[in-house]
């Protein structure tokens, strides 16, 4: 089973360097949106025996994930008709280069931490780092609103890939609330762009840049 | 035994290219609703222009005319080298795919050259853009070949490329050869001007790339380059094919029969995309050839693993 | 019982949501206050209440934090009714109910066991708060409340990565894994030293970005700044206290596990590091607002520098946490009063406040002193006491810069406080026809007075909770 889940991180990872690269926000929440379902399917990959407890939250996650969440940022978009990102302050390209770099120094260095006798041999650790990265560049070279709370969705889609190791060891009980927190976090978030938005009629955070030093 | 397999691969070299074309313009009519040119199209174009005069312009020197000679000759060259379904290629030696890429490096200077030679602004334009693009996809090409190479333990086109027909499956490596095959579908498109790179159809002056470098070839050299460029878009979707199906019947004939019918869907393939895309903006083509770099490099990372 | 204490805030959120008129609703707040108040009391005077289940139950720390929160929220509930009398044009539902769920999670936080619930607890008082900085519905509010949330989520984001490492380092030794403090204590030797180590630099990372430790600080004085006093005063007092407890728990895990020193002298860094943007940023400050906020940031500094230092130093960084937290809603309040006499937040147009606000400015004024460590306040035994367990360690150069550093403060917050206080009244003191009343007066003269109570003499039963605390922090159980 970890051939099938190397793939699967495998096209996680491709995910993000399009999230990266693209230029329109509708793409770049439907990569999310694809990367939430794959992830929601990695715990049944992982485990060799899926009992009816994992299968159940996978079947939330990809539902939360998959479906929910996407559905609230593509309200929060068409108040604001807009559809694609201003130029971000890095560049797109220089966005994917950096990315990529990063995955690839994560794929590299993931050998320093020591791991378990099972799970030497997947893609978890460097996957879950650089999914990390790639939430933290979306989320501080964005300029739009709506990219920001995106980035903010892959990094909890980076430490979701994490929580794989800890699949037996981790409740249930946990898990399923991370997935909450998420929604009511992204739900808090989109109401806070509308109010953005009707504040300052554009969803541009370089407006809000009155309160400094 | 190779004497036969050298002068087939010979014959499918010179005689295949032309239909590759007529089969993409097939696949775009059919897409388009029309009923389009048939199949053996290219040939009876190419027949036309052999039969016609040419004219040179005065600024022109022996570079123009020799660039459409020198360009099919390395393509040729480099079709010889790169074995076609499971035969071996006629000239295999150690090191050969750095000649491949040199060779295909050579075609596209003297096709630069040339466009440069005629001192027209269009032609500078085009070339510049192809040069420019030619930068962004060289690196997927040597990154896709390095992958092939860890693979196959040699560093000649034949056994690395034959080589995959035996290859492990195990996990990463088929996502390593997946990562690949799509990088190396972006540098075809690329390097042969389809959609969504550069349109072969379009004559309007600020978005040619391929086009406006030969607009003033004219005659049998401009035959020359068409068939050049059809033997360039056949050898370099000989490679992809290698990577996407390497299968094998073992019977040599249902082999052989087997390699012009993947060509064929490969062509289908090319169509396909040029028909659901739209062409992309200019300043976005590099991105997307810094993806394809970026995918093989992927496919090489999870090799090293 | 405890669950009662988490229950019923949630059913008071609920009366809150339900009760239609302006008028009225503010009072489920200081209803639900004493009632929390009298549980905590009944919880703390029966011990064997205390816990629940296996993921509930309240240990010393927690019992310390839960009672500073509870008199806290009290203290700013009576307040609250007195400023939304005054706000009578903006609806107040989404602020009571806010409110009321910012005091349920908080109490979840300090009676949780379990890491991962404590987490949940965390980012769940994060998303009860933002919509509280926003009350005012100004562009700079919002702009205020976008970072809040965004760079909050982030923290607390990389708090559950670290809490997955913590989880992982005992798998990774084949141990069974858990995220239950008490087993975490229990196997803490055996964990896996680099997975423990990334863990805690995760986790000081993410919890610290919650408490406001730089260099994670930068939404501090945007969120307490544009924010209404009370709504910073518990933000100052309530959140970053919980999020300081959680810190703490997980540096007694590293202590279990015998790696005091690393999970030391990081703290110690991040502390002084704390201390010094604080200083900096405090010089020549001119809005009173921010400069709470970049207060706060340096008493964040000073609690991480106390636990950082062992030994004594933790008694007087669990003192220091209740003398920062009364005192700064001294600060929160007082200064909430000052804006709305004048209108105005900056050192520009606000002058005279003592002579406008009588009891307000002369309040802000000894909140000041008190703050920055003058006797006879209670910050300054806290203070002293974290210097003398520097000595003893003979940590002197940490002691020195302790000192120094507080002095810059003291300078720094000086110039502004007393720029604002004393003098005649400016023109702006006209703008508004605010007084102090009853419910925005009284309620921070209770603050004062535990601040100064704490600064002269500290109570029998606190110090037994402070040393019971401190016992179970630095043993292990």
């Amino acid at each position: 089973m970890v051939s099938a889940l190397n793939m699967a991180l495998v096209v996680v990872l491709l995910l993000n360097l399009f999230a990266l690269g693209t230029s329109r926000i509708r793409a770049v929440v439907q990569a999310v949106a694809l990367q939430g379902i794959v992830l929601g399917l990695t715990p049944l990959l992982a485990h060799p025996h899926p009992n009816l407890v994992a299968s159940l939250i996978a079947i939330i996650t990809i539902i939360v994930k998959g479906a929910l969440i996407p559905r609230i940022l593509f309200a929060a978009m068409r108040d604001v008709k807009m559809k694609r990102e201003v130029e971000p302050m890095i560049g797109f390209m220089a966005s994917m280069l950096l990315g990529a770099l990063g995955t690839a120094i994560f794929i590299a260095l993931a050998r320093k931490l020591p791991m378990a006798p099972g799970h030497a041999q997947t893609l978890i650790v460097p996957a879950s780092f650089s999914t990390v990265l790639t939430g933290f560049l979306l989320m501080t070279s964005r300029i739009k609103a709506i990219t920001q709370a995106v980035g903010y969705l892959v990094l909890e889609n980076g430490i979701f890939i994490f929580g794989l190791l800890l699949l037996e060891a981790m409740p249930f009980v946990v898990e399923l609330g991370v997935l909450l927190d998420l929604f009511v976090g992204v739900f808090v978030i989109s109401i806070i762009i509308h109010h953005i938005n009707r504040a300052f009629d554009s969803l541009d955070t370089r407006r809000l840049s009155s309160l400094k030093e | 035994m190779a004497f036969a397999t050298a002068v087939n691969h010979v014959l499918l070299l010179l005689i295949m290219p032309p239909l590759l074309l007529g089969v993409i313009n097939r696949t775009k009519a059919w897409f388009a609703g029309r009923t389009g040119p048939p199949l053996l199209q290219p040939y009876y174009d190419l027949a036309r222009l052999m039969r016609k005069g040419m004219v040179f312009s005065t600024t022109t020197t022996w570079v123009f005319r020799a660039a459409p000679l020198v360009t099919l000759s390395a393509i040729l060259l480099a079709g010889l080298m790169v074995p076609l379904g499971r035969f071996n290629a006629p000239v295999r030696f150690t090191g050969d795919l750095i000649l491949f890429a040199y060779l295909f490096g050579l075609a596209r200077f003297f096709t630069t050259a040339a466009a440069l030679d005629t001192g027209s602004s269009f032609e500078g334009m085009g070339a510049a853009r192809e040069v420019t693009f030619a930068c962004f996809s060289e690196p997927a090409l040597f990154l896709a070949f390095l992958v092939l190479a860890k693979l196959s333990n040699s560093l000649s086109l034949t056994p690395m490329l034959l080589g995959l027909l035996s290859v492990p499956v195990i996990g990463l490596t088929v996502a390593s050869l997946i990562l690949v095959a799509a990088g190396l579908f972006i540098v075809l498109l690329a390097e042969n001007s389809r959609i969504p790179i550069d349109d072969p159809n379009t004559h309007l002056e600020l978005t040619m790339i391929h086009e406006v470098m030969v607009l003033d070839h004219s005659g049998p050299l401009l035959g020359i380059i068409l068939y050049g460029a059809a033997m360039k878009l056949f050898v370099l979707s000989v490679i992809v094919l290698h990577v996407i199906a390497p299968f094998q019947v073992g019977w040599a004939p249902a082999d052989w029969i087997l390699f012009v019918l993947e060509m064929i869907a490969i062509a289908v393939a090319i169509g396909t995309v040029e028909s659901i895309m739209a062409r992309l903006q200019l300043r976005h083509v590099p991105t997307l050839l810094v993806a394809a770099s970026l995918l093989c490099g992927f496919g090489f990372l999870l090799m090293l693993r | 019982m405890c669950v009662l204490l988490i229950m019923f805030p949630l059913l008071a959120a609920v009366v809150a949501a339900v009760v239609r008129t302006n008028r009225v609703r503010p009072w489920v707040l200081p209803a639900a206050a004493v009632s929390h108040l009298g549980l905590v009391i009944y919880i703390l005077l029966r011990p064997e209440t205390a816990i629940f289940n296996r993921w509930i139950g309240f240990d010393p720390p927690g019992r310390l934090v839960l009672l500073l929160l509870s008199s806290l929220f009290l203290i700013c509930s009576f307040y609250s009714v007195g400023y939304l009398r005054l706000r009578l044009e903006l609806s107040n539902r989404i602020f009571c109910v806010g409110l009321l769920l910012f005091l349920a999670m908080t109490t979840l936080v300090t009676c949780a066991r379990h890491l991962g619930l404590m987490w949940v607890a965390m980012e769940a008082t994060t998303l009860a708060t933002a919509p509280l900085i926003y009350f005012n519905h100004t562009p700079r509010s919002i702009e205020a409340t976008w970072k809040y949330l965004l760079v909050g989520s982030v923290g607390i984001a990389l708090a559950l990565f670290g809490s997955l490492f913590l989880a992982y380092a005992a798998v990774r030794q084949g141990v069974e894994s858990s995220l239950f403090f008490e087993e975490l204590l229990r196997d803490a030797s055996l964990l896996s030293k680099p997975w423990l180590h990334v863990a805690f630099i995760l986790l000081l990372v993410g919890y610290g970005t919650k408490m406001g430790l730089a260099p994670m600080h930068t939404w501090k004085p945007d969120a307490y700044g544009e924010a209404p006093g009370v709504v910073g005063a518990l933000l100052a007092g309530g959140v970053t206290n919980c999020a300081f407890l959680a810190l703490m728990r997980v540096d007694h895990v590293c202590r279990a596990a015998g790696e005091s020193a690393y999970s030391g002298r990081l703290l110690v860094f991040m502390g002084l590091l704390s201390m010094i943007f604080a200083a900096v940023f405090m010089v020549g400050q001119r809005d009173f607002k921010r400069m709470l906020a970049y207060s706060s940031v340096e008493h964040m500094g000073i609690l991480t520098l106390g636990i950082g230092l062992g030994g004594l130093a933790v008694f007087g960084s669990l003192l220091h946490m209740v003398n920062n937290a009364m005192t700064k809603g001294v600060l929160f309040l007082s200064a909430g009063n000052i804006h709305r006499a004048f209108d105005a937040k900056t050192t520009d147009e606000v002058r005279g406040a003592m002579r406008r606000l009588p009891l307000s400015g002369t309040l802000f004024l000894f909140g000041f002193l008190a703050i920055t460590g003058s006797p006879p306040f209670g910050p300054f035994i806290s203070e002293f006491t974290i210097l003398i367990g520097a000595f003893n360690r003979r940590r002197f150069v940490v002691g020195g810069l302790f000192l120094t550093l507080l002095l810059v403060i003291f300078i720094g917050m000086g110039r502004t406080v007393l720029t604002i206080v004393l003098g005649r009244p400016s023109k702006a003191a006209r703008r508004s026809s605010y007084r102090d009343g009853w419910f925005t007066g009284l309620p921070i003269l209770a603050s004062f007075a535990v601040v100064l109570l704490l600064g002269i003499y500290i109570p029998p039963p606190l110090r037994a909770m402070l040393n019971d605390a401190v016992r179970f922090l630095e043993v292990r159980p």
